[in-house]
């Protein structure tokens, strides 16, 4: 079943649906690796899975084992989850030790994921964000300090081992059928909080277009950063509406009081540290990686939310 | 003002108020079976909110076909559901306009000259004098071009970095197509061939007194970097009478700062009804080649001189105040 002449990629994350999504396309061409640090999942025989934690002295085995040629890093902990010192251990140092040792087997291409939240959401943001704007939200809360440290991190390894073939993509808001991501879980939702007088602009790509766009720079030899979103954009509180969600008004002035009722509330689909994500517009510019991948997203925002609508949860 | 008054229409307050009461109180069999019948008269899934159906009814209300027929006419790259990157929402704009239109006819009696000057397509700067402690300037500005006869535009105005943490006002400003006062913006906007209002002053215009009126400030030299960088086209434009709509005779500094607002002006609350003048200039073209400050200044203040210029002439047509 397996065949031994395909080139052998591991792919970590492979809980996440977006990791399941690019291991079905990369199957009919490598000899996919996946490990995830949550759970061990079943993804059929040819696909050997793994719950492992990078930063333990096993994880270097598989490396012995299977003679990776290349690595997509999709396993991050997402802001919502955790505590801030599990997630710095998880995504940052996890993240070095996987880059230490692609560089000691010589792997040659490596895709990692960040996300657009490193910007940070800041009222004085410009609109269409590239990729050489400051990353400033480590200076906004230190719960996305991690996020921040794993993209220097990751570009530091991109300029020091150019044989790395390092790219690193941020995308915009990825949701889609079974993301479990905050702004996914408030799309599925009934009622969704919205803070009073505020309607940033917001992007939000497909699972099935994020996992072409991880594919497609996976398979282009090309490293640098991009920024991954479609040219499209619609108000927060419009696409609530257009989901079928009930906006539930929280105040938004003075500005202590909404963080304030977001800590005692504790919602893990709308933590108070990304509060201003739902206040300020971070607009990125996806439009260099279109370029140089020829990437086109194929689901219109219509679709998005039609899934959305029509398969409502409780929140 | 009749399209104003028939949002008080008892048949509009009756379609506001009573349509969701109907809905929700309606047997749930009648409901299914209706929709099940007559598909065609099923509400849309938007019409469930009262955001979404406020600004239906106001489109319905307010937006007259003229107006429709003009704003459509006006290329505009949006998004697939009518948003651009800065929030810019066409049927917002529509509706804005629309309101507009009372003010800028009516209540100001705004005269406006040169407006051919202005490219109909390519990057514009329509660079202005401010003043008036609201950005109404901006705003009889924009109305004017969107709702010239030829090769209408939907220029862009700067506003000022306070404005996007004002709740409802911020959202409410970039959906109308104000934009944060930020060059990486204009810069953006400019390399995409849009036409962008630029107050040099800043609030050193708009919040100036009465008695400095039509006397200009500063101007700052960001707006030549730009037109030399995009090789835009500079359209000097002065602005007369709005000086007078808000009359300040002081700035109460401790209120400003305490509020965390540019100025708090000391004058009446009211909005005067000042007779306006908006004169646009010849375009002007400006080189993109490597220079220093200084001569950069000289061209800033070449602008400065025509828009002088303009504000003269505006002045002296000019037969009463209101």
């Amino acid at each position: 079943m397996t065949d031994k002449n395909k080139p052998c990629i591991l792919v970590t994350g492979a809980g996440g649906a977006l990791a399941q999504q690019v291991i079905r396309r990369l199957r009919p061409f490598y000899r996919v690796v996946a490990v995830d640090f949550r759970q061990q999942v079943y993804l059929g025989l040819d696909v050997p899975s793994y719950r492992i934690d990078f930063n333990k002295r096993g994880f270097e085995d598989l490396f012995r084992q299977y003679r990776f040629t290349g690595v997509i890093h999709l396993g991050r902990l997402m802001s919502s989850q955790e505590t801030r010192l599990r997630r710095y251990n998880a995504n940052v140092l996890g993240t070095q030790k996987l880059l230490d040792l692609s560089r000691k087997y010589g792997i040659h291409r490596v895709t990692i994921l960040s996300t657009y939240h490193v910007y940070g959401a800041n009222p004085f943001n410009p609109a269409l964000i590239d990729e050489s704007a400051p990353m400033k939200s480590a200076g906004l809360t230190m719960d996305l300090v991690d996020s921040v440290e794993l993209e220097n991190l990751a570009t530091i390894y991109l300029w020091r081992y150019p044989d790395l073939n390092i790219s690193i993509l941020r995308p915009c808001n990825i949701v889609g059928p079974g993301v479990r991501n905050s702004i996914s879980t408030l799309l599925a939702g009934k009622r969704a909080p919205v803070l009073a007088g505020f309607s940033p602009m917001m992007q939000f790509i497909h699972m099935d277009d994020m996992a072409d766009a991880i594919v497609i720079s996976f398979n282009k030899n090309i490293s640098g950063v991009f920024n991954v979103a479609p040219q499209d954009w619609v108000a927060y509180q419009h696409a609530l509406h257009l989901c079928g969600c009930k906006s539930i008004p929280i105040p938004s002035v003075p500005p202590q009081l909404p963080r304030a009722l977001l800590r005692l509330a504790r919602l893990r689909s709308f933590p108070s540290y990304l509060m201003d994500f739902f206040k300020y517009p971070v607009i990125i510019d996806g439009r260099t990686f279109a370029r140089e991948f020829d990437f086109t997203p194929e689901r219109s925002l219509t679709e998005i939310f039609r899934y959305y609508r029509e398969n409502k949860q409780p929140l | 003002m009749p399209q104003l008054l028939s949002l008080l229409h008892p048949a509009t307050l009756r379609r506001v108020f009573y349509g969701s009461l109907a809905q929700r109180f309606t047997p749930l069999y009648f409901r299914h079976h209706f929709v099940r019948e007559y598909p065609q008269f099923r509400l849309p899934v938007f019409y469930k909110d009262r955001l979404m159906r406020l600004r239906s009814v106001l489109k319905r209300a307010l937006i007259s076909p003229a107006m429709e027929q003009q704003i459509e006419a006006i290329s505009k790259p949006t998004g697939s559901l009518g948003y651009d990157p800065w929030g810019f929402n066409r049927d917002s704009a529509k509706i804005g306009l629309s309101l507009v239109h009372h003010l800028y006819h009516r209540y100001f009696r705004v005269e406006a000259e040169g407006l051919d000057n202005v490219p109909g397509e390519g990057p514009v700067l329509l660079v202005a004098n401010h003043s008036g402690q609201l950005p109404l300037d901006g705003v009889l500005i924009g109305f004017a071009l969107a709702t010239r006869a030829y090769r209408p535009r939907m220029p862009r105005a700067m506003i000022e970095r306070f404005f996007p943490t004002v709740p409802y006002l911020g959202n409410l400003l970039n959906q109308l197509g104000a934009v944060l006062g930020d060059p990486l913006n204009c810069a953006k906007m400019l390399a995409n061939g849009e036409a962008v209002i630029i107050f040099p002053e800043g609030v050193r215009g708009s919040g100036k007194m009465y008695r400095d009126r039509y006397q200009l400030k500063r101007f700052g030299s960001g707006f030549m970097h730009l037109a030399m960088e995009h090789q835009a086209t500079v359209i000097p434009v002065g602005v007369v009478g709005c000086e007078e709509t808000i009359p300040a005779l002081a700035n109460i500094t401790p209120l400003a700062k305490l509020l965390g607002i540019p100025y708090a002006p000391l004058a009446a609350p009211v909005i005067l009804p000042a007779k306006v003048y908006l004169k646009f200039g010849q375009p002007m073209h400006f080189s993109n080649e490597m220079m220093d400050e200084q001569a950069i200044a000289e061209r800033v203040d070449r602008v400065k001189s025509a828009i002088n210029a303009l504000i003269d002439e505006g002045l002296s047509e000019r037969k009463r105040l209101f």
